[in-house]
């Protein structure tokens, strides 16, 4: 009797199989995964202990789509860092997001591709990625996951093509015992590809500046009396735009740049809106004594150039943000002292986090 | 021992019942089955000859395509009595590629058996797909897949499908910078992330007119759509390749996607046996 319920319970779960298989693959090749049996199963990846800084915001990227591990953000460290990235093998992620520059690139006032090709904006500094809604100066990307896409296929930054690219990823040797590690099996995908680079760079979080832990009240987090003067300052004049823990509300402005070189019309280029012409996102100030030249064309070399546009050289342009015209004098932009631009400009110094700058966990691969 | 075998024996014969039953062709169970659809591109009264042909324009201009290439997604299709048969989503993305002729004929599997007269689909990729987590766009929608995917139908610095592209010469677009006279429209924009953008998504619906395709055992419907490329350039508003012999992010790419919402219309059904 009771082997008759064994035999009648195997078949039960036979034919459940069965009903199982059956299912139409409605998804065209969305499904999961299938394990290659020729492989052994060695897959435990280990979770990377992501931690949101005690200051922050909650994060906007949806981990729950791509759970950190050890082996992915390994992955997507190695890749950040290969040159085989580009077209021809010269420029790698970080060729223009260098570490040093809190992943930016210093002395470079636009982008520099391969064969020495020059786009038409700055590199904005990869930090804190998880935090933001949108990417770039014009904000055309709202998905961290897709933004490796641009600077790859861009044919003046790293000048390559997906497809080409992956296929050349698949015939080396270097990658697929990664991908393994990481995903579990080595077939390199776009979406593996993308969810790796994107692990990556979710582990760049900059919050262990000396404000920060003057914030959290940590050891190290003393300010000098000029520079609490500058906080005090910036929170009244400039927190408006630069706002909280980010030091950008993320919104995009126009901040009264001259347009007589430089016509570019920003974020109205991909939304199409009249709203938006010449409308560029506000950048955080994290690191951003590391991060000259500055403005969305790196017109800038200096904090000081900063400030005395905002005091003195703004132009009074039609789209100038409202927040730039609340002198009492009537004049737009920001009225500051000599003095009270340099306790701005030392407090701005304050964000300056070395500890990320030299994190090892960010340089380049050892292996 | 003995009731070891006579086990396995069971469980084998259950296995092979159970798979057998898998056959979706097995007339006595199933309930629906598949209906293909054949897009036929033509230009006016000619078929479509990419970098050989020649062709006419409503402005009058000699034009010559290289690339024609378009999304058909979230197909519908309705019965006879009106009611209607929704494709699951994941089933329903096909990008349309002059070049691949294998592209050219689609079919979907599963479709409930009936008689259906009418089907609409989307001209482009709607704005929750563009939206979606990357691991949900595979095949056709993979930005980064081989030369049947969304490599090349996608913007990857203002994140979204190219939902149409056309791409030629003509001797009446102007000299580019390769010292070529190319005309390149690349249409999309499916209305915006978190800023409304324009939205040039159409939904094209296709009555079969006396037609009905009849799904049932052993008949597989194939439906023959045609596409006018002419229709690109003239369906609501004349475009010119002069006046503008690059339409991609700009506001005449609605202009553009009026037209083509007016290029396909109904050719034929016939069954084929399977």
């Amino acid at each position: 009797m009771h082997r008759w319920k064994l035999i009648g319970l195997l078949a039960s779960a036979g034919l459940f199989a069965c009903v199982v298989s059956c299912q139409p693959n409605e998804s065209g090749g969305v499904g999961p995964v299938k394990p290659d049996p020729s492989q052994p199963v060695e897959y435990k990846p280990t979770p990377f202990p992501w931690k949101k800084p005690a200051n922050f915001p909650e994060p906007i990227y949806k981990f729950s789509n791509n759970p950190l591990t050890v082996e992915g953000v390994a992955l997507g460290r190695a890749l950040f860092y290969d040159d085989a990235l580009s077209a021809n093998g010269t420029v790698s992620c970080a060729f223009c997001h260098q570490q040093s520059a809190a992943f930016g690139h210093t002395d470079h006032a636009l982008s520099h591709g391969i064969n020495d090709k020059i786009g038409t904006r700055n590199v904005p500094a990869v930090q804190n990625a998880a935090f933001y809604s949108s990417f770039f100066w014009d904000g055309g990307v709202v998905d961290l996951d897709l933004l490796p896409i641009n600077p790859i296929e861009n044919p003046v930054e790293m000048g390559h093509n997906m497809p080409a690219l992956l296929n050349a990823l698949r015939k080396g040797n270097r990658y697929r015992p990664l991908f393994q590690a990481a995903f579990g099996s080595d077939s390199i995908t776009s979406a593996r590809f993308l969810k790796a680079m994107s692990q990556f760079m979710l582990t760049m979080v900059s919050a262990n500046s000396r404000y920060d832990k003057y914030v959290r009240k940590e050891a190290g987090g003393e300010l000098t009396p000029g520079e609490l003067s500058g906080l005090t300052l910036f929170k009244q004049k400039c927190a408006g735009c630069h706002a909280g823990e980010l030091f950008t509300d993320q919104r995009f402005r126009n901040n009264g740049l001259s347009r007589d070189l430089n016509k570019d019309e920003g974020r109205s280029l991909v939304t199409l809106r009249p709203e938006d012409k010449y409308m560029f996102r506000v950048p955080s100030l994290r690191n951003v004594d590391r991060t000259p030249p500055y403005m969305h064309d790196g017109r800038f070399w200096t904090l000081d150039q900063v400030l005395d546009h905002y005091t003195t050289n703004l132009q009074d342009v039609p789209e100038l943000d409202p927040l730039l015209r609340q002198n009492q004098t009537g004049k737009p932009g920001i009225s500051l002292t000599v003095t009270e631009k340099q306790q701005i400009i030392a407090f701005l110094r304050t964000l300056t986090d070395t500890e990320y700058i030299s994190d090892r966990r960010l340089g380049p691969p050892t292996f | 021992m003995r009731t070891t075998a006579i086990t396995s024996l069971l469980l084998v014969a259950t296995l092979t019942g159970g798979f057998m039953a898998c056959k979706s062709d097995n007339p006595a169970s199933a309930t629906s089955g598949p209906v293909s659809f054949v897009f036929d591109n033509v230009v006016g009264n000619q078929d479509l000859k990419l970098a050989t042909g020649v062709y006419q324009n409503g402005a009058g201009e000699s034009f010559t395509p290289t690339a024609f290439n378009y999304f058909v997604s979230n197909i519908t299709l309705t019965r006879a009595d009106g009611s209607q048969y929704v494709v699951p989503q994941d089933s329903s993305y096909f990008l349309i590629k002059e070049d691949v002729p294998a592209t050219q004929r689609i079919t979907l599997r599963n479709v409930p058996f009936g008689d259906y007269k009418a089907m609409s689909f989307v001209l482009g990729v709607d704005s929750l797909r563009s939206t979606m987590d990357i691991s949900r766009r595979t095949g056709v929608l993979d930005p980064a897949g081989d030369h049947t995917s969304a490599s090349g139908m996608y913007w990857s610095w203002n994140s979204g499908y190219i939902f149409l592209k056309l791409e030629g010469t003509s001797p009446s677009a102007p000299v580019n910078a390769t010292g070529n006279r190319n005309f390149r429209y690349h249409i999309g924009f499916f209305g915006g992330y978190s800023t409304r953008t324009i939205n040039n998504l159409k939904t094209i619906r296709i009555p079969f007119g006396s037609d009905v395709a009849t799904i049932a055992p052993g008949r597989v419907p194939v439906v023959t759509l045609q596409a006018d490329v002419l229709k690109v350039f003239d369906g609501v508003k004349r475009m010119s390749i002069n006046a503008n012999s690059e339409i991609m992010v700009s506001l005449l790419s609605a202009d553009v996607a009026n037209n083509y919402a007016q290029m396909m219309t109904y050719k034929r059904i016939t069954t084929a046996t399977n």
